[in-house]
């Protein structure tokens, strides 16, 4: 296995867009390219995440397109599926094919148009990234695990619920704090002052998850480019390197043992510390996949920051703020930046890279600039679980 | 060609039209597979034979849906039943929505609420493969 480093990073402005997927994905992988002066003929292979483009504009078969549209060549080019979690496996992938020496220089992203789908057709398609017979024929939604979680968890841990929802309100009141300052968020110049109240009183989406204590549908892309450490040097003087990467995954959620300590997490997270050599208390900035307020907390226990049933305290108490350690989602998070699902692994990875750099936005920039970040992404119900840990440093 | 599975999806939706819960009893470690699976959920192993359960089990966690997905009209309640023979099923709960709100003071009182499974039968939609079969928990 051969170190490897990302040279460039790019990510669209998150919202809504008149482009269509292979736009989105391209405008975010030019600037990827420009930013790692790679020239088209550098390019080997892409690896996309896309989860609904069938949906969304009845495009199937991306790949081709992209690679047109670039002037890559006739270079192979691979749809990644994973729910939420798309852009992670796909950006795994390509880190994994230049590790082994097959390839050189891989280009990996993805895209998405969720809000094209509007609200019903969105919840209906993704809730078929759980099991469809026993879960999704039920009409259970992704908002609608993570209240059942969040149900859960005031349970076990014997934290009276409404107490636990003013604990989850913090993880919406952060991460729009800090998506309100990131000129490619969502909800840039939103909702940057929420109260307890704010979250709590907004509108009821899935008893007890509001719609505050959720992310929301978004288009946009982003993407990386992957390359060996050896001739990272040669594009750029800051490379960013892949020290450890995890996936795990699991069926549904009967299946699972503990909806509140998913097990598919624990092992993606495990794999990705064991290869880095490190652990969570490594990690300066942590890019967490906080699809729901409940989400967050149950990730940052899964992945070994907090003990089991204190994550909720943690961000009340403002441990996972910047100022905290690890700070969690200073970029706003799905929460307050949006969650284009096909594309939001790779816009985790777009942040990381650039709070490495020091050039993140003000008041998402940590100070001093991290060393050892990482990324967890989600798919379906604990599904698909990828992480990556990305250091300034080659090991 | 061999046929791996023992109970497949359609059985287990026919035997849940009748009210009935299907599951596989593995004949290596003793436990209990539902919804069905080619191999045992507990142990990986092969040896299974098909077994009606008793439909029992208790509220493992639930919520009220709001915001529904197309085809699908709120407000209705999803709940995880621990059945009493071991494994972990998704269903409806047949309960006053309004008490299972945060209105409710004492709504996480139905966390632990015994319940046995009867069914309902939702329309069909273009990716469903026919009607949906969903397991229906009733409070006992
Ligand atoms: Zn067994």
């Amino acid at each position: 296995m051969r170190d490897v480093a990302i040279i460039g990073t790019g990510q669209t402005r998150f919202g809504r867009w008149d482009k269509s997927n292979t736009e989105l994905f391209c405008d975010a992988a030019l600037e990827a390219m420009e930013e790692a002066n790679v020239d088209q003929k550098d390019i080997e292979a892409l690896y996309a995440g896309a989860v609904f483009p069938t949906f969304e504009e009845g495009q199937c078969n991306i790949g081709g397109h992209l690679v047109e549209s670039l002037h890559l060549g006739n270079i192979p080019a691979t749809r990644f599926e994973g729910a939420c979690c798309s852009a992670t496996i796909a950006i795994r992938d390509a880190y994994m094919w230049v590790a082994s020496g097959f390839y050189d220089i891989v280009l990996a992203g993805g895209t998405e148009r969720a809000l094209l789908m509007g609200t019903s057709l969105a919840t209906k398609t993704f809730a078929m990234a759980g099991d469809c017979k026993y879960e999704g024929n039920a009409g259970i939604t992704f908002p609608g695990m993570f209240a059942m979680a969040a149900r859960r968890y005031s349970k076990i841990y014997d934290i009276p619920l409404d107490k636990l929802r003013e604990k989850m309100a913090h993880v919406s009141i952060k991460n729009h704090k800090h998506g309100a300052l990131n000129p490619l968020a969502q909800f840039y110049q939103k909702m940057g002052n929420l109260k307890v109240e704010d979250v709590i009183n907004s509108r009821m989406i899935c008893d007890p998850l509001t719609l505050m204590d959720c992310c929301p549908f978004s288009d946009g892309g982003a993407a990386a480019i992957i390359a060996s450490a050896d001739i990272a040097r040669r594009y750029t003087d800051e490379p960013i390197y892949i020290l450890g990467a995890g996936q795990g995954s699991a069926g549904h959620l009967g299946a699972q043992e503990d909806m509140t300590k998913p097990a598919s997490r624990v092992f993606s997270s495990r794999s990705a510390f064991k290869q880095a050599g490190l652990g969570p208390k490594d990690i300066d900035i942590m890019e967490i996949h906080d699809c729901f307020t409940s989400a967050e907390i149950i990730a940052s226990e899964a992945i070994g920051f907090f003990d089991w049933g204190k994550g909720a305290d943690a961000v009340e108490e403002g441990q996972t703020d910047i100022g905290g350690r690890p700070v969690v989602n200073p970029d706003g998070g799905l929460m307050g930046k949006g969650h284009p699902i096909g594309a939001t692994g790779a816009a985790q990875v777009h942040t990381i890279a650039e709070e490495m750099k020091g050039r993140a936005p003000k008041g998402n920039q940590v100070d001093p600039v991290p060393e050892i970040g990482m990324t967890d992404t989600l798919g379906g119900g604990f599904n698909t679980l990828a992480h990556l840990i990305l250091g300034r440093s080659r090991r | 060609m061999k046929e791996y599975y023992i109970l497949t999806a359609k059985d287990f939706y026919d035997g849940l039209r009748e009210d009935k819960i299907f599951g596989l009893r593995c004949k290596e470690c003793g436990q209990i597979t539902c919804p069905p699976l080619p191999t045992c959920q507990w142990c990986g192993s092969k040896d299974l034979e098909k077994t009606e359960l008793s439909g029992m089990g208790e509220i493992l966690t639930f919520t009220l849906i709001d915001v529904s997905p197309e085809g699908f009209e709120p407000h209705y309640i999803i709940c995880m039943v621990k059945l009493d023979e071991g494994p972990t099923i998704m269903g409806r709960l047949d309960y006053d929505a309004e008490k299972a709100t945060v209105k409710n003071e004492r709504s996480q009182e139905l966390i632990g609420m015994k319940v046995k499974a009867s069914h309902v039968v939702l329309p069909a939609d273009v990716y469903s493969g026919g009607e949906k079969i969903v397991p229906l928990f009733k409070a006992l």
